[in-house]
């Protein structure tokens, strides 16, 4: 039985997984809703609270088209608790808000869902207009008037870093995508991203986007939601079997920009997950690193101290030590690259999943029980550390 | 020929940085108490909360902290590729700015490159892009 003060992941949904859906946002977070409450042992009239992140964006609907007002009111949740938010450390940070608010009695079983719809919007821009601006304000002021629009852009500076200070190659970058790919083909909810594992040769083959990423060291559009449901401890009795703590989280930010700071706030970030628990590096059996570009699962690496700051790339070289068989599985569902840009909460999908052994063929060996699953690069970033112990 | 560079709007804190230009100055706020700059600019000091900011025409030289050859048109029309960069400032602590690297060969981009302001004007923003320098004796000490 669980304790009272702790909280758990005791159920994971996701809809179908796809590019230009045509099935509605809310119909996809319905899917994804109703598979984690059958998969809680839960129904509707049980769940007590929402979370999500960063709530409804009003302004490019595609990113975040399902307000957490919405939810409560489609599934006719009394809810004691709710939040959405962008303004915390990362995506995976509204998960983390859910736990603090089971383990302070605030809810019982609280709805964790991130619905994306990027990819279905551009293609129904009547339904989904673009973000029309007519200036920009704000941080993109500081980089949009160079071009640098993309987040590519900005993350890629940090890469190239790593190629010029230690000596990082395209062929341990490309790593990363090879291991995602090899691992969403072994999973059936990725059929859509990924229809064969790459290849080194077609990574080389790949256009250019922004040095030294190519089209293959960056995640796309995706339209998906996924679901974790978070319960409080003392609440375990009323659920399946087979919970997963979440036994500490993390998200610290020492300068809130994308091109001040010399590190990512992933670094402060994986610093501090270690100060708020006993468990160490050595004893996690998975990670589940975001990886919307390739870049920062190295940075991920290196600031949960699995390697020294400047060796991340050396740790992932030739792909044995992170694939499925291998000391730590990477992303072993497939990432945001191989699996979609379901933005970060893919990684607690599948930490949880691996966690309670019901990854079928891409099933992690050796009973695993802890993980880190986090999320975000630049100045957002968001740990989790989860235990079935 | 290029898009129009996307255009920010100009505030109390910003105006002097994006219209700096106009008299050939790159202007960073600096705190009149503690001495230290604060970029994004604000009106107060981030390092020690004073009000007492104004703009400081700052040398206009540094260096390629780190950069990124753009290669994706971003827009419709962008010309591509492109270096895309952040420069130190010479003289100015713990200040990056994201910038592009003009008038040379995208491929003589270098960590370390020595770099000075050079302004594009559109519709009265003074965008501080960088090109390649050679310091006389004078310059390039940080």
């Amino acid at each position: 039985m669980g304790l009272a003060n702790e909280a758990y992941i005791t159920g994971v949904g996701q809809s179908e997984v796809g590019v230009r859906l045509t099935r509605s946002p809310m119909g996809l977070t319905k899917d994804a809703i109703m598979e984690a409450i059958a998969d809680a042992g839960l129904t509707l009239e049980q769940i007590d609270g929402v979370a999500s992140y960063p709530g409804k964006s009003h302004g490019y609907l595609g990113f975040s088209p399902v307000g957490v007002d919405e939810v409560i009111e489609q599934f006719g949740i009394k809810a004691r608790w709710h939040f959405g938010g962008g303004e915390i450390p990362a995506q995976l940070s509204a998960i983390a808000e859910a736990a603090n608010a089971v383990r302070t009695g605030q809810a019982r079983h609280i709805i964790c869902y991130r619905t994306v719809y990027e990819a279905a919007a551009l293609s129904r821009p009547d339904e989904f207009p673009a973000l029309q601006r007519e200036t920009v304000d704000g941080f993109s002021q500081w980089t949009a008037p160079f071009f640098a629009i993309s987040a590519a852009c900005w993350v890629a500076q940090y890469a190239q870093r790593q190629t010029k200070l230690y000596g990082m190659t395209r062929e341990q970058l490309a790593q990363v995508a090879l291991n995602a790919t090899r691992n969403a083909y072994k999973n059936p909810r990725a059929r859509a991203i990924t229809k064969e594992p790459l290849t080194l040769e077609k990574y080389f083959s790949a256009r250019m986007i922004s040095s030294p990423f190519c089209l293959y060291d960056c995640d796309r559009f995706t339209d998906c939601s996924t679901v974790v449901i978070v319960s409080a401890g003392d609440a375990l009795d009323e659920v399946s079997p087979n919970p997963v703590r979440i036994a500490a989280s993390a998200g610290k930010v020492d300068r809130w920009s994308w091109d001040q700071p010399e590190l990512m706030a992933c670094y402060p970030t994986g610093e501090d997950l270690w100060k708020k628990t006993d468990y160490k590096p050595k004893d996690v059996d998975t990670v589940q690193f975001y990886d919307g570009f390739a870049f920062f699962p190295i940075g991920w690496l290196e600031a949960l101290g699995f390697c020294e700051i400047g060796e991340g790339h050396k740790f992932i070289e030739g792909g044995t030590r992170i694939a499925l068989d291998g000391e730590l599985p990477l992303n072993t569902g497939g990432g945001q690259i191989g699996a979609g840009r379901l933005h970060g909460f893919g990684f607690a999908h599948e930490a949880a999943t691996q966690l309670r052994g019901k990854g079928g063929e891409r099933q992690i060996p050796g009973d695993p029980k802890v993980a880190v699953a986090t999320s975000g690069g630049g100045p957002l970033a968001a740990a989790l550390l989860l235990a079935r112990d | 020929m290029n898009p129009p560079r996307p255009r920010p709007r100009l505030d109390a804190d910003n105006r002097a940085f994006w219209t700096g230009g106009a008299d050939g100055n790159l202007n960073i706020m600096k705190c009149g108490d503690c001495g230290q700059y604060t970029h994004p600019p604000r009106q107060i000091c981030r390092h020690c909360q004073s009000e007492n900011m104004a703009p400081d025409a700052v040398a206009g030289t540094g260096e390629v902290d780190t950069y990124t050859i753009n290669y994706q048109p971003w827009m419709p029309e962008l010309e591509v590729p492109f270096v895309i960069a952040r420069v130190k400032l010479d003289g100015v602590p713990d200040v990056i700015l994201t910038t592009n690297i003009v008038n040379c060969d995208v491929e003589d981009v270098d960590f370390g490159d020595k770099v000075k302001v050079t302004f594009e004007e559109q519709n009265g923003i003074w965008f501080p892009l960088f090109e390649k320098h050679v310091p006389n004796a004078d310059e390039g000490v940080a």
